[in-house]
């Protein structure tokens, strides 16, 4: 028998999963050419629910389903990360859809919330089976938003190049997986951890490396990153804002429970020669381009760099640091393709930088919005990103790594010169192109004023969010 | 009893096909096949593991592993299909709006 209490312990994923199936029955109902904003509202519902059935949660932390899931700060925190995630890109999705003359609405919203489901079970699993279907609910759910504008090439084309190197990436880990199995006979996290606490294994080894480079594609970090600013491109903008943050804030969560959770060994230099490249490629790359979403997929390949410098970094400090990191540039890059998949305009037309000409005249308070997004993506206090910043260099001294630091610092440097130069584009230059700034609708308003909030609060007040990262870390090393 | 080495390595070697398959080939279905040959060495290495150490996990695990392969074809087929209707070629030379 299974105690009900296991159920509570998947509570979010359940109510979500529920109101993806209802949209799915609500779709056909409505009529066909209309608007499909009804199902906005009911994800909407969903994802609020979701985040109350998180917060019941709380109450009942411990492992169900025969050792499946475990539910604890460190999973919770990741939950509620995705949950916030979901929920601004469906307020972004809501008039999006129709700008865009998106019919699929009700496949849209369901796949969001079933990417979400994925997401969230990615970060409560401790069971390799069940973290592998978790990472391919998620990963499978958006290679199909990828494609969402159908009559786009740019869009199928991206949902190709997605679904080949994602499915590529997979087999890759599925294949670590294997050699763990085979080293320590067993799938489940911490029976491996205390297999691999008592004896060596030198297939382990080969297991960590291959489970690297499967989640190294799916957070985008270099030498895997080819694909992130093709797929970005192309990808309708508040999708983009999903996937270059939610798979990746799971993925995160899965690669910190196989890394420190486990005890696997030989992971260091691996971590530490990809967060080099990564900040390095990513910022170098970002520096070249005109078209802002290939912009800021280079710089969120260049933001998993530095998430990667608190994995080098390690132990509770690094581990909490991390956590923090994902939470923040979640807000703000979440936040910066919402107000891009806005100004974008119907088949997104204006997304370059000469279409940022002038917006500061043209739209004051949406050239604001975005300026102050990306004054945290650079790292200026205030904003979430200085802080995030600041523990993660901090947590790599603490571990010695000075060098690490130092090319971190550097490419910090670099990484603002780019940031600026949509600044400057935005409030310095005279407008080329006549791009009309439509009002900012209700739905994005709020999405916007989310994430604006979350930001700022991470840059004022990181305190709390800090504890709960700390003792996240510490459920997750127990 | 065949040793287990011998299936590991029979295992790689499928493994690596796929991986060459995927990076050679220029055709998307081959691509898309190449995928599947990997997971399928994967699942090949899981079965003699699980058979050496006589735990059934491997087993489960190979079951979830082609149900997640089918889901995975499903979708892949429909998205190859969205891409010839707008290029029209299967090649993936000529898929290159977004360039690289």
């Amino acid at each position: 028998m299974i105690p009900a209490v296991d159920y509570i312990r998947i509570l979010p994923e359940l109510v979500l999963s529920i109101f993806g199936i209802i949209v799915m029955m609500v779709d056909p109902v409505l009529p066909e050419q209309g608007s499909k904003k009804p199902l906005g509202i009911v994800a909407l519902v969903g994802t609020l629910a979701a985040l109350a059935a998180t917060a019941y949660q709380t109450g009942f932390y411990g492992e169900a389903f025969y050792h499946m899931v475990r539910v604890d700060t460190f999973s919770v925190f990741f939950h509620v990360v995705v949950l916030m995630i979901a929920l601004v890109v469906i307020l972004a999705s809501y008039d999006y859809l129709d700008v865009q003359s998106i019919r699929a609405g009700g496949e849209y919203y369901a796949l969001i919330l079933f990417g979400t489901v994925g997401m969230m079970l990615m970060s409560s699993a401790i069971e390799l089976v069940l973290i592998f279907i978790a990472l391919e609910i998620s990963s499978i759910s958006t290679y199909i938003l990828a494609g969402m504008r159908r009559r786009a090439a740019e869009s199928a084309e991206a949902s190709l190049k997605y679904f080949l190197l994602g499915s590529f990436a997979t087999a890759f880990f599925l294949y670590g997986v294997a050699m763990i199995y085979g080293a320590t006979g067993t799938t489940n996290i911490y029976n491996i951890a205390n297999y691999l606490h008592t004896q060596q294994s030198t297939l382990a080894y080969l297991a960590v490396g291959l489970m690297f480079v499967g989640l190294g594609f799916k957070v985008a970090s270099a030498p895997f990153h080819v694909w992130t600013p093709d797929v970005y491109e192309g990808s309708p903008a508040p999708v983009v804002a999903l996937m270059s943050t939610g798979p990746k804030a799971a993925a995160f969560a899965v690669l910190l429970r196989v890394l420190f959770a486990t005890g696997a060994p030989g992971w260091f230099w691996m971590v530490w020669v990809s967060a080099v490249l990564s900040m390095t490629l990513g910022n170098i790359g970002a520096l070249v381009q005109q078209n802002v979403k290939r912009l800021l997929a280079y710089s969120s390949i260049a933001h998993a760099g530095y998430l990667l410098v608190a994995f080098a970094a390690g132990r509770q400090v690094g581990i909490s640091a991390a956590m923090f990191y994902a939470a923040s540039y979640a807000a703000m890059n979440v936040g910066a393709f919402a107000v891009v998949s806005h100004f974008a305009s119907a088949g997104e037309k204006y997304v370059t930088l000469d279409d940022y000409a002038g917006l500061g005249r043209r739209s004051p308070v949406l050239a604001a919005i975005l300026t102050i997004f990306l004054l945290s993506l650079i790292g200026i206090p205030v904003t979430g990103g200085f802080f995030a910043k600041f523990y993660v260099f901090s947590a790599a001294l603490q571990s010695n790594l000075v060098w690490l630091t130092i090319i971190g610092v550097i490419n910090s440097a670099i990484a603002a010169y780019y940031y600026l130069r949509i600044i400057v584009y935005m409030y310095m230059r005279d407008e080329r192109s006549e791009a009309p700034v439509a009002r900012i609708p209700v739905g994005l308003g709020i999405g916007l004023a989310i994430s604006l909030v979350a930001t700022i609060y991470l840059g004022v007040l990181p305190g709390r969010v800090l504890e709960y990262a700390i003792q996240g870390a510490q459920d997750l090393l127990k | 009893m065949v040793p287990l080495s011998y299936y590991l390595v029979l295992s790689a070697i499928l493994f690596g096909c796929g991986v060459a398959g995927f990076l050679i080939k220029r055709n998307i279905i081959t691509i898309f096949l190449s995928i599947e040959l990997m997971l399928n060495g994967v699942n090949l290495s899981f079965v003699a593991f699980a058979a050496q150490l006589k735990s059934l996990d491997g087993h489960i695990f190979v079951f979830f592993v082609m149900v997640v392969a089918a889901a995975e074809a499903a979708v892949g087929l429909a998205i190859i299909i969205s891409v010839f209707r707008t290029r029209e070629t299967l090649n993936v030379d000529r898929v290159n709006l977004l360039k690289l």
